[in-house]
C-alpha cells in the first residue's frame, strides 16, 4: 500500500539527528516495540544487524532504539540520553551486533523482558526517510509502520477466529484498511495485525479479551509523523 | 487537483488560475489531507520555528559529533567573520553560518528539521532564513518560501526517492538545493516560470552527485557539501530571476536524474564501499572508528 505523499515528506520530521533512517527510523522502531511490548521492561537486549550494527554507534542507533522503547517521539532532547534516563528507571539495556546479509541491512531483533509478561522478541526495519516496520513478533511475521491503528492479536488457530474479530469490528463500524495473518502450524497459535481507518475503542480490546485462547492484545496507536 | 504529479501541471494549473505556486502546493496539501489551508500553514510555520532554534543552538556550539569527526567548523567561521575577514558579502556569509550550525547541530544529536532529509537538513533552512532576514520579510512570506521548496521536493519524489540509498546525493543535498534555489525565487517575487526554472537549473548541475560518507556516517563529506550546495542554491536562483531559462524541461531533468541514479553503482549509494569512503585516509578513519566501538 504506496502511502500518497505530503508535503510534509519533504520538509520535517523535526528530529534528533542525525540520520532519519538510522537515528530516527531506530527511534520509530523502538517505540513501536515498547508498547507491542505494553509494560515496562525490566531488561532489553537489542540485536543490531548489518548497517545498523556497523554504523549504529556513530549515528546514534543505539540511544534511539533504547529512548524509542522508553516512549520517546522523534524529536525528543532525551534520546541523546537515553543511557542514564533507562538507568534512572532501572531498566537494564544491552547491545549485540552482528551480521546476517539474509537481512534487512538495517534491522534490529529486541527482546523485552520483565516478570509479569515474561519475554517478547519483536523485530524491525528502518526503511529509509524515516519510515519503519515492525515485521516480527515472537516468530510471527507482521508488518506494522504506524501509518494506522493496528490491533495486534496471537491466538489459537482454530476456525471462526478471524470471524470473530472482524465481526466485532464490524459490529462498531470500523472499517479495515489492510490485514496481515500468520502461523506457525496448524491448530497451534497465530497471529492478526489488522490496520483500521480511525481508532480501536477500549470496548472493542475489553471484548476481544472475552474471547477465549486469545493469548495477546495489543492496539498500537498511529504513530505522530 | 489530485492528478498534478509534475511541474508542467503546477505551473500551467497556478498560470490558469492566475496563482503562485505556493498557493496551489497548499491547496493541494489541504485537498489530499482534508485540513485547511490554516492548519498547514501552522505546521509549516512550526517546522521554520525548529529551523531557527537548530540554527541558533548551533551557532553556539562547537561541540563535536560523537565520532569526533566534526562539530567546530563552523566556529571556525564565525571567529573568521569577527576579525573581518570574507570573500563574501553578508547574504553569503550568513548562509555558510545556518547551514554549517544546522548540520553540525545535526551531527552532535541535536535537533532538526529534516528538509528533505537529515543529511541535508542545512541547505533550505540557511538560505530561506537569511534571505528572508536580508529582506526583512514577514513570517508568512517565510512559510511562502517553506511551501514552495516543499513542492519542488514533493514533485521530484513522486519520480524518485529522496534517499542517498536510492539515488545517491543527487537526490538529498543536491534536491535540496533546488528546494532552497525555489524558494528564493519566492522571496525575490520572482514569476513562477522562474521558481520552476530555478528548480531545474540547479538540479541540473548536481546531476550525479554520489554518496559515499566516511564511515558510513551523515558528517564526511556530507557537513560540508551543505554549506557548498546553500551557496549553489544561489545561483540557480540568480540565473532564474535574470530570465535565464533552462533548456531541458524540469520534468525531463528529474527523469534524468531518476536514470543517472538507477545506472549509479550502489557501491557509490550510501554504502561506503568507494569514493571518499575508500580512500586510505577514509578507510584509516573507519578502522580507528570501529576499533574505538568494539572496545566500547
Amino acid at each position: 500500500m504506496e502511502k500518497a505523499k505530503t508535503l510534509f515528506d519533504v520538509i520535517g520530521p523535526v528530529m534528533i539527528g542525525p540520520s532519519s533512517s538510522h537515528t530516527a527510523g531506530a527511534v520509530r522502531i523502538g517505540y513501536l516495540a515498547g508498547k507491542i511490548f505494553g509494560e515496562k521492561p525490566d531488561k532489553v537486549t537489542f540485536r543490531l544487524y548489518n548497517s545498523f550494527a556497523k554504523t549504529g554507534k556513530g549515528h546514534g542507533t543505539d540511544k534511539g532504539l533504547l529512548g524509542g522503547v522508553l516512549g520517546y517521539d522523534v524529536d525528543n532532547e532525551n534520546i541523546k540520553t537515553a543511557y542514564e534516563e533507562a538507568d534512572k528507571l532501572a531498566i537494564v539495556y544491552s547491545f549485540e551486533y552482528r551480521d546476517d546479509y539474509t537481512r534487512h541491512p538495517n534491522s534490529v531483533d529486541i527482546i523485552l523482558e520483565n516478570k509479569h509478561i515474561g519475554k517478547m522478541e519483536i523485530g524491525g526495519i528502518s526503511v529509509g526517510a524515516g519510515e519503519v516496520a515492525i515485521t516480527k513478533i515472537n516468530g510471527y511475521k507482521f508488518n506494522i509502520n504506524g501509518d494506522y491503528d493496528t490491533l495486534i492479536l496471537i491466538y489459537k488457530d482454530k476456525p471462526g477466529m478471524i470471524y470473530r474479530v472482524t465481526a466485532l469490528l464490524q459490529g462498531q463500524n470500523i472499517n479495515i484498511a489492510s490485514m496481515h495473518c500468520d502461523r506457525k502450524a496448524k491448530g497451534k497459535q497465530a497471529s492478526m495485525g489488522i490496520c483500521v481507518d480511525g481508532s480501536i475503542s477500549d470496548y472493542i480490546i475489553n471484548e476481544l479479551s472475552k474471547i477465549e485462547e486469545v493469548y495477546l492484545i495489543r492496539n498500537i496507536e498511529v504513530l505522530k509523523k | 487537483m489530485n492528478d498534478l504529479k509534475n511541474f508542467a501541471d503546477i505551473l500551467e494549473t497556478a498560470e490558469n488560475r492566475g496563482k503562485k505556486i505556493y498557493e496551489i502546493c497548499q491547496m493541494l496539501e489541504a485537498e489530499n489531507t482534508e485540513r485547511p489551508v490554516a492548519e498547514i500553514r501552522e505546521r509549516v510555520k512550526n517546522i521554520i520555528a525548529a529551523m531557527k532554534s537548530a540554527i541558533r543552538a548551533g551557532l553556539e556550539s562547537e561541540e563535536k559529533s560523537t565520532s569526533g569527526m566534526c562539530g567546530d567548523d563552523c566556529a571556525k567561521l564565525i571567529n573568521m567573520y569577527k576579525n573581518g575577514k570574507s570573500l563574501f558579502g553578508e547574504l553569503h556569509k550568513k548562509i555558510l553560518k545556518y547551514s554549517l550550525a544546522t548540520v553540525e547541530q545535526n551531527a552532535r544529536m541535536g535537533k532538526i528539521a529534516a528538509c528533505p532529509t537529515a543529511g541535508s537538513c542545512g541547505i533550505v533552512p540557511s538560505v530561506i532564513i537569511a534571505v528572508a532576514e536580508e529582506l526583512k520579510v514577514s513570517d508568512e512570506r517565510e512559510i511562502d518560501a517553506l511551501v514552495t521548496a516543499g513542492l519542488v521536493g514533493k514533485i521530484v519524489s513522486n519520480k524518485l526517492a529522496l534517499a542517498g540509498a536510492v539515488a545517491g546525493c543527487q537526490s538529498e543535498c543536491g534536491v535540496a538545493a533546488a528546494m532552497a534555489a525555489a524558494a528564493v525565487v519566492e522571496l525575490y517575487n520572482g514569476t513562477n516560470e522562474q521558481i520552476i526554472n530555478a528548480a531545474a537549473l540547479t538540479l541540473k548541475n548536481i546531476m550525479g552527485l554520489v554518496c559515499d560518507p566516511v564511515a558510513g556516517l551523515v558528517e564526511i563529506p556530507c557537513v560540508k557539501r551543505n554549506a557548498f550546495l546553500a551557496i549553489y542554491a544561489l545561483v540557480g536562483a540568480e540565473l532564474a530571476l535574470a530570465g535565464i531559462k533552462s533548456v531541458i524541461p524540469v520534468d525531463e531533468v528529474v527523469d534524468a536524474i531518476k536514470q543517472v541514479g538507477e545506472m549509479m553503482s550502489p557501491k557509490l549509494k550510501e554504502s561506503s564501499e568507494a569514493g571518499l569512503a575508500t580512500t586510505p585516509t577514509g578507510l584509516q578513519i573507519t578502522e580507528e572508528l570501529s576499533r574505538q566501538w568494539n572496545a566500547q
